[in-house]
């Protein structure tokens, strides 16, 4: 039996929606309209070899602000994921840098093997863009793409980067279309939220960076639980709880220095935090980085996506009952620590 | 290892097709086994090829103005290399390495090992993906190199052949021109009786190819189907339906009926190189 909410005063029940091109911006939040497709534009001006692809998820991958821009420039390839990144890998092969997007679960599912032998093994230019990683559609798991870090993570010649916000996003476009060799990027589209410029952040391919400092936590993140932990920290304010965060945009290479020198501070929990599940991804990741290291932190939490498939609804309501949300999280972390 | 007869410059495709058959069965021999049938079922297409159609040049195997030539069915190395010794891009000297660890003439297909391997096979329905982003790659630059594929008649129960059938179409890639070999054998049998997919012509007809099939043993037709294909219309791309017969020109393994994957004993080696040399032209 299924708990349905009670009626509103129409009589007839008032549902949550789960709008599949939700935005992840909370409300009253900064946000910047599609910058990944402004960012594009601006890194083709000045690099005359990029070149735009999408299996017909162009406008769904904030791709057609460069394919308005640059018409010549864009192939649409149509409704075919193993054919854009065969041909991803053949323009690439031709001395292009190919910017291929689709959505996250379509590139690690539906491709690998085109992914794995044409762009990776053949180590091609090819930047593979992707929307919707993670729990960022209420759709179910059609689009959930829960595992795709591990997928990629575990492919050999491949990068895996995790933006936080369109700040970050607007820094790595450049900085991959400069970087030699395969990149998979989450991408956040739409009006993606700002919060890392207040930080003075600026992103490096490979490098970890300690947004905040403080003594009695610390939380290691990537991707939209950055911004996550950042409204966390800011609220653990209010209990005199002072906790640092260390941002991981790079999966993969992973800047293991920076995850050890902050882990090896005494005294503070870690909390690893990822949209994603808790198999294969940045939390295992820094845990056998923390092993092999012989780091012992005061402690450990793992705050990311069960080993199951999620449930199709509204965002919020899954990011609350799956414990990615500030709410979630900030409860969990305030338990955690007594 | 027995010399080859020295290398006449007009050598003749005939000449060209016996050399790259012996070179194959030569490399079988250092394994003891492996695709020696489909080898010899595909030298008549890659003789006339490496030394009628395309351009190349030995001393340079990644000239920017070479035809690029992608071998989506991997398993087809040893037919490949075989064309690549006989064009002077591999050394002969290698021979003996195919397949051996360290060897840069690996049992299937990669890019990064071999010079004038273009792509990594083994996994099927790849090449036609890859061509179509070398053609379109290609046309930006503005270059008249042509993109010559070859791929199995098995790999058309790939989804992937008909996704990127459809773009080279869709994007009118006339510097695509793809060969299929129809051998009528895949890993578990007949290719016709594992997947239907004749009628081809009028399939990749009504997909918007030129088509051209020939029986891809016959040297003359081989020549003239890739010299049709070449002036084929603008704005198609162009595939050639190459029937073949697994084993060729060796009849013990033409009768074979197993012979996708072949073992042969030692002894048959030099049976089968005897049987090319009585076959070769005079």
């Amino acid at each position: 039996m299924i708990a349905r909410p009670a009626p509103a005063a129409s009589g007839k029940p008032r549902l949550t929606t789960s709008a599949m091109i939700a935005s992840i911006a909370g409300e009253g939040q900064r946000t910047k309209p599609a910058p990944f497709g402004h960012a594009l534009v601006e890194a083709a001006r000045a690099r005359p070899g990029i070149v735009g692809m999408t299996a017909d998820l162009g406008k769904y991958t904030d791709l057609h602000i460069f394919a308005k821009e640059f018409p010549d420039r864009f192939y649409q390839m149509g409704m075919a994921e193993q054919n854009l990144f065969g041909a991803a890998s053949g323009l690439a092969a031709e001395g292009f840098t190919a910017f291929a997007t689709t959505y996250a679960v379509f590139a690690t599912r539906r491709a690998y093997d085109f992914i794995h032998q044409t762009i990776a093994e053949e180590n091609r230019d090819v930047k593979i863009v992707v929307a919707l990683p993670g729990l960022t559609s209420g759709y179910g798991p059609s689009h959930q793409a829960a595992e795709d870090l591990a997928l990629m993570r575990a492919m050999p010649n491949m990068t895996v980067i995790d933006p936080c916000d369109a700040h970050e996003i607007e820094q790595i476009v450049p900085a991959i279309a400069d970087h030699k060799g395969p990149v998979y990027m989450r991408l956040l589209r739409g009006q993606v939220p700002l919060v890392l410029d207040e930080y003075g952040y600026s992103f490096e391919l490979g490098k970890a960076k300690l947004l905040r400092d403080g003594a009695d936590a610390l939380f290691i993140t990537s991707g939209l639980m950055t911004m996550r932990a950042h409204e966390v920290a800011e609220r653990l304010k209010a209990d005199r709880i002072d906790a640092a965060i260390l941002h991981v945009p790079t999966i993969k290479p992973l800047d293991e220095a920076a995850i050890v020198a902050a882990a090896a501070k005494t005294g503070r929990p870690v909390f690893v935090m990822e949209n994603h599940t808790v198999i294969g991804g940045l939390g295992e990741a820094v845990a056998s980085t923390l092993l092999r290291n012989r780091v012992q932190p005061a402690g450990w939490h793992h705050i990311g996506l069960p080993d199951a498939f999620l449930d199709a609804g509204a965002l919020p309501t899954l990011h609350d009952r799956y414990g990615i949300s500030v709410e979630a999280v900030t409860a969990r972390v305030k338990a955690a620590l007594g | 290892m027995a010399e080859a007869a020295p290398l006449l410059p007009n050598t003749s495709l005939a000449d060209r097709a016996y050399r790259i058959r012996r070179n194959a069965v030569l490399m079988g021999e250092v394994q003891g086994q492996g695709y020696i049938a489909q080898a010899l079922d595909i030298a008549d297409v890659l003789a006339v090829a490496y030394f009628h159609a395309m351009r190349w040049r030995a001393e340079d195997p990644d000239w920017e103005g070479r035809d690029r030539f992608l071998l989506s069915n991997g398993h087809y190395a040893i037919a490949l290399y075989a064309a690549l010794i006989e064009a002077g891009i591999v050394p002969e000297g290698e021979l003996e390495s195919y397949g051996s660890d360290d060897s840069r003439l690996p049992m299937s297909g990669m890019a990064s090992y071999t010079p004038g391997m273009e792509m990594s096979g083994g996994s099927l329905g790849l090449g036609l993906s890859i061509a179509v982003g070398r053609a379109l790659g290609l046309k930006r630059k503005g270059s008249d190199s042509r993109v010559y594929t070859l791929f199995s008649d098995g790999e058309l129960g790939e989804g992937s052949v008909w996704e990127a059938i459809m773009a080279a179409a869709q994007f009118g890639l006339d510097n695509m021109i793809a060969v299929v070999d129809v051998n009528n054998m895949q890993a578990d049998g007949p290719s016709t009786q594992v997947t239907a997919f004749e009628p081809l012509v009028d399939k990749l007809e009504a997909f918007g190819w030129w088509v051209r099939r020939i029986d891809g043993n016959d040297l003359d037709a081989v020549r003239d189907a890739f010299d049709a294909a070449l002036a084929a219309p603008e704005g198609k791309p162009r595939m050639i339906v190459a029937d073949t017969l697994m084993g060729k020109g060796v009849p013990f393994l033409e009768q074979r009926e197993k012979n996708h994957f072949i073992r042969v004993e030692a002894h048959e080696w030099r049976l089968a190189l005897d049987a090319l040399d009585a076959g070769r032209p005079a």
